[in-house]
C-alpha cells in the first residue's frame, strides 16, 4: 500500500508540475496577478507530493520490502539500519527521486520566500523551476520508476554495492544534488529574467544568496567526495581528474565566476548580460554533469553499469534546457537595459578578469572531459585525458588568477590604486616568498614545485588576513574600537576573506602532496615497512565478522621516527550477498598528515600491504571545510536578510566593500 | 547605486567609453582565451593516451614503447603472483592475447575472466609492463571500451544487472 501511495504522489506531483509551469506564463502574458500566483501554491503542494513519494520509499527500504524491485536490488535485510536507509539513493531510480526531491524542495523555498522577490520575477522563476521539475518527474516516472512492484516478492535482498555501504554514501550525494540542483534556481532567475525583459541590481541581490547556497553545498559535496573516494578506494588518491568528478567540478568552477560577476552586478549594475548567460551556462553544466554520469558514455572509475535508453532521454532534456534557455536568451538578451561603467583599475575590473579566468579554467576542463567522446564519433579512435593533460592546461590558467587575488581583492570599488593594492600585499608576499625559499633549502633536492604552491596557498592565507586586520585596524586607535569594528564588518566581508583563505589551505594541501611517499611489501607477522616518516609492524591478521560482511583483520603497530602513534587496523571484507569483495584502508591522522595503510592479497604466509605518508593532506579538505564557512557567513549577511522589493540600498552609509 | 549616479561622465563621451570598455574586455578575454587554447592544443600532443584491445594492436602496429591503454578480459588460468608484489596476466579479446607485468597491488575487483583496463607501456612482441590496473566500484560494471573490443571480436554476451552510478 506504501508503494502505491508513493508511486500515485509521485504521478500526482507530474501533474501538479505541470500547472506550475504553465499557468504563471498564463498569468504573466495576461498580467493577471491571480493567475501568476498559482506556481506559489503549486509549487508547495508539488514539493509535498514528492516529499510524501520519497518517504514512501524511505519506509519501503526501512522495512525491507522486497517486492518493490529497487529495494531488491540494492538491500539486504542484514543491512545495518543507516545503509538500509541510505540505500535509497544508492542507485539510479532512488538518486534521481532524491534530485527530484530537493528540486521541488528549492520551489517551495521560492514560493515562501515572498517577501523578498519581486512578483513578476518570482512567478517567472517558479514556472521555470516547474518545468525543470516536469521534465526530471517524466524522466523518473517513465525510465526508472523506483516503484516498480515484483511478483512473486523474493525473500532476500541483493545487497547494496559494498563499497557504498558507507557513511560517505549518506553525506556525499544530498550535499553535492543540493549544490547541483540549486544552481536550477539561478537558472530559473535568469529564464524569468529574460522573459520579463527586465533586470537589474535587485535581481541580484535576489539570485545571490541562491547562488551562494548551491555553492556551498557543491564545494562541501566535492569535498566529501574526495575524502571518500580518498578512504575507500584504497588507494590514496583524492583526485583522478575523472569524467564523474570533472562533471561536478565544471559547475563549480562556473558557479563560483557568477558568486564574483553577482557581487558586480549588484554593486556596480553592470555585466548584466554576461550574468545572465553565466546562470544559465551554470545549470547546464549541472545537467551535462547528470548526463555524464548516468548514461554512462564516459568511461569513469566511478562508473557503474549504465542503461543507454536512459542517457538519451536525459540527453533530449540538457538539449531542451540549454538549446531552449540560449535561444531566449539570443532573442531577450538584446531588450536588457545596458549597465553602468566603470574603471579599468577598480575591483570591478579585477571581477571581470576573476570571471575571464575561471571561465577559461572552466573551458580546459570541458575540453578535456567531453574531447575522448568527440573524438571518437569523429575518428573512432578511443583515448584517454588523464592528470597530465589537465595539469599542462588547466593549472597554468588558474596559477596567474590566484596571484593576482589578494591584490584585486584589496582594491577599491569604482576607482581603485594598483600600485597601493600591490603595496597592501607585499608583507604577505614577502612572506610566502620567505616561506618558500625556506622550504626550498630544506628540503633540498626534493620536488620544486612543492614549495613554490605552498608558498602561492600562503599568499593566499595571509593575503585574506592582512586585508582583513587592516580594515579593522585602520583609523581604530585601541582594543575597544577594533573590537566594534571587527564586529561593524558586513559578515560578507569574513566571508569573502574566509573562502580566498580556504583557497589557499587547500593548495598548501595539494602542493603537499609532491612530499608524499609510498611503500609496498608482503609481510608476515612482526615485519615492518617504511614510508616516509612513518613505519608500520604487522602484528596480526584475525577474521572478524560484521553484520554482512566477513572480515580479515591486521592490525599494524605505526611509528612516526621515535614516537609511537596509535596502532592502525586495515581489513579486506567479503560481502556475502554479493560476494564481493573490498579493502577498508587504515588511516591514522597525525596532526595535519596522515598515515594510511592498505592490504592487498595474502600470499604464501605473507600479507600484501601498501603503506603510504600524506603530508598536510588534510589541509585539502580543510580548506575546502573553510571555504564553504565562508559561503555560510556571506549567505547570512544582514543585506540579504533585509532585502526587500523595490527598495534600493541606503546610500548614506558607505558599505565596506566586499 | 544605479549607474547614473556612479558615473559623472556625459553621454557623448559615454557611448565612447562603453565601447573602448566592451573592446578592452573582448581583448583580455581572447587573449586569455587564445592562450589556454594554444595550452590544450599543445597538450593534446603528448597527454593523451590511446586505447586499444589485444587485437587492434597488432592491427593498427602500435611502435614498441608507446604509452597506452590496454583493455580486455583477463583470460582464464592466465593470472601468475609473484614474487613479491609481481604480478603477470594475460589481456585477451578471445581472439588475441597480450602478456601483461604489473608491479603493484590489484584493485579488489580483479578477477579471471572478468573485464580490465590498465595503463602502461606497450614493449612490443605481444608484451605489456602497466604501472595501473584501473579499479571498478560495480562487479556488473564493463568499461565502455572493453565492451565495444569484445563486440569487435564477436565475445559480447552482455551486461546483466542494473545498479546505478550513486557517485555522481
Amino acid at each position: 500500500m506504501i508503494v502505491e501511495i508513493g508511486h500515485y504522489a509521485l504521478a500526482l506531483a507530474l501533474g501538479v508540475s505541470v500547472i506550475q509551469a504553465l499557468v504563471p506564463l498564463w498569468g504573466l502574458s495576461r498580467q493577471d496577478r491571480a493567475l501568476a500566483s498559482v506556481g506559489a501554491s503549486a509549487a508547495l503542494i508539488s514539493f509535498a507530493l514528492v516529499a510524501l513519494a520519497f518517504a514512501c520509499l524511505v519506509a519501503s527500504y526501512v522495512r525491507s520490502d522486497f517486492s518493490v524491485a529497487n529495494v531488491f536490488e540494492n538491500s539486504h535485510s542484514a543491512q545495518p539500519l543507516i545503509y538500509k536507509f541510505t540505500s535509497v539513493w544508492g542507485n539510479h531510480e532512488g538518486s534521481l527521486l532524491l534530485w527530484v526531491f530537493i528540486l521541488t524542495l528549492f520551489g517551495a523555498l521560492v514560493a515562501l520566500s515572498r517577501r523578498s522577490l519581486p512578483p513578476r520575477l518570482r512567478a517567472g522563476a517558479l514556472a521555470t523551476q516547474g518545468l525543470v521539475a516536469v521534465a526530471f518527474l517524466a524522466f523518473t516516472l517513465l525510465t526508472s520508476n523506483p516503484f516498480r512492484r515484483l511478483s512473486p516478492a523474493p525473500a532476500e535482498g541483493q545487497d547494496l554495492n559494498p563499497i557504498l555501504q558507507d557513511l560517505g554514501l549518506a553525506i556525499h550525494p544530498p550535499l553535492l544534488y543540493v549544490g547541483y540542483v540549486g544552481f536550477s534556481m539561478t537558472y530559473a532567475f535568469a529564464v524569468a529574467a529574460l522573459i520579463d525583459g527586465r533586470i537589474d541590481a535587485m535581481w541580484a541581490r535576489a539570485v545571490r544568496p541562491w547562488t551562494l547556497l548551491a555553492w556551498t553545498f557543491l564545494t562541501l559535496g566535492i569535498a566529501m567526495g574526495s575524502y571518500w573516494a580518498y578512504y575507500e578506494l584504497g588507494w590514496g588518491g583524492w583526485w583522478f581528474w575523472d569524467p564523474v568528478e570533472n562533471a561536478s567540478f565544471m559547475p563549480w568552477l562556473a558557479g563560483t565566476a557568477l558568486i564574483h560577476s553577482l557581487v558586480v552586478m549588484e554593486k556596480r549594475d553592470a555585466l548584466k548580460v554576461w550574468t545572465i548567460l553565466l546562470a544559465i551556462l551554470t545549470f547546464s553544466l549541472s545537467l551535462l554533469g547528470t548526463f555524464v554520469v548516468r548514461s554512462g558514455v564516459l568511461t569513469s572509475v566511478h562508473s557503474f553499469a549504465s542503461d543507454p535508453a536512459r542517457g538519451l532521454f536525459i540527453l533530449l532534456i540538457l538539449v531542451f534546457f540549454v538549446g531552449g534557455s540560449l535561444a531566449l536568451f539570443a532573442w531577450r538578451a538584446p531588450l536588457l537595459r545596458q549597465g553602468g561603467l566603470f574603471a579599468p583599475i577598480s575591483r570591478e575590473s579585477a571581477l571581470v578578469v576573476n570571471n575571464i579566468f575561471l571561465a577559461t579554467a572552466c573551458a580546459t576542463v570541458f575540453v578535456g572531459t567531453l574531447y575522448p567522446l568527440a573524438l571518437e564519433m569523429l575518428t573512432g579512435d578511443k583515448i584517454s585525458v588523464g592528470a597530465p593533460f589537465f595539469n599542462a592546461t588547466f593549472v597554468p590558467v588558474v596559477v596567474p588568477l590566484l596571484l593576482f587575488l589578494p591584490i584585486g581583492q584589496s582594491l577599491a570599488w569604482k576607482r581603485g590604486d594598483l600600485l597601493g593594492a600591490a603595496q597592501r600585499n607585499l608583507a604577505a608576499c614577502g612572506l610566502a616568498v620567505l616561506a618558500a625559499l625556506a622550504l626550498i633549502a630544506f628540503t633540498r633536492g626534493g620536488p620544486v614545485l612543492a614549495p613554490l604552491g605552498v608558498g602561492l596557498g600562503l599568499f593566499l592565507v595571509l593575503g585574506a588576513g592582512f586585508d582583513l586586520g587592516e580594515r579593522i585596524v585602520a583609523r581604530a586607535s585601541g582594543w575597544p574600537a577594533m573590537l566594534s569594528r571587527a564586529r561593524g564588518l558586513p559578515r560578507s566581508a569574513w566571508g569573502t576573506a574566509l573562502a580566498h583563505a580556504g583557497i589557499g589551505l587547500s593548495i598548501i594541501g595539494i602542493a603537499a602532496a609532491a612530499w608524499s611517499s609510498e611503500a609496498i611489501a608482503v609481510l608476515k607477522p612482526g615485519e615492518r615497512l617504511t614510508a616516509g616518516r612513518y613505519t608500520v609492524v604487522l602484528e596480526s591478521v584475525v577474521p572478524r565478522t560484521g553484520p554482512n560482511f566477513r572480515a580479515e583483520v591486521a592490525r599494524f603497530q605505526l611509528f612516526a621516527g621515535d614516537r609511537e602513534l596509535a596502532p592502525v587496523e586495515a581489513s579486506k571484507r567479503v560481502y556475502t550477498a554479493r560476494s564481493m569483495p573490498t579493502t577498508e584502508a587504515g588511516i591514522r591522522t597525525d596532526w595535519l598528515s596522515q598515515a594510511y595503510v592498505s592490504l592487498g592479497e595474502a600470499q604464501g604466509d605473507g600479507l600484501a600491504v601498501r603503506l603510504y605518508d600524506k603530508p598536510l593532506i588534510l589541509l585539502i579538505w580543510i580548506g575546502a571545510l573553510v571555504m564553504a564557512i565562508g559561503g555560510t557567513l556571506s549567505l547570512t549577511d544582514r543585506r540579504f536578510r533585509l532585502a526587500a522589493p523595490r527598495r534600493a540600498a541606503p546610500l548614506a552609509a558607505p558599505q565596506p566593500a566586499e | 547605486m544605479t549607474a547614473a549616479q556612479t558615473t559623472p561622465l556625459q553621454p557623448a563621451k559615454r557611448r565612447v567609453s562603453r565601447k573602448q570598455r566592451r573592446l578592452a574586455i573582448i581583448a583580455a578575454a581572447g587573449t586569455v582565451l587564445a592562450l589556454a587554447a594554444g595550452l590544450v592544443l599543445f597538450a593534446m600532443r603528448d597527454t593523451i593516451v590511446f586505447f586499444y584491445g589485444p587485437t587492434e594492436i597488432a592491427e593498427k602496429g602500435v611502435a614498441p614503447g608507446t604509452r597506452m591503454r590496454l583493455g580486455g578480459l583477463v583470460e582464464a588460468g592466465s593470472v601468475q603472483r609473484g614474487p613479491g608484489h609481481r604480478v603477470a596476466f594475460a589481456v585477451t579479446d578471445g581472439k588475441t592475447a597480450v602478456k601483461v607485468s604489473y608491479d603493484g597491488l590489484l584493485p579488489d575487483l580483479f578477477r579471471e575472466g572478468q573485464g580490465v583496463v590498465t595503463e602502461g607501456v606497450f614493449e612490443g612482441a605481444g608484451r605489456f609492463r602497466a604501472d595501473s590496473v584501473l579499479a571498478k566500484h560495480d562487479e556488473t560494471y564493463m568499461p565502455r571500451e572493453v565492451a565495444d573490443t569484445l563486440k569487435k571480436q564477436g565475445h559480447w554476451q552482455g551486461e546483466t544487472g542494473a545498479a546505478a552510478p550513486a557517485r555522481p
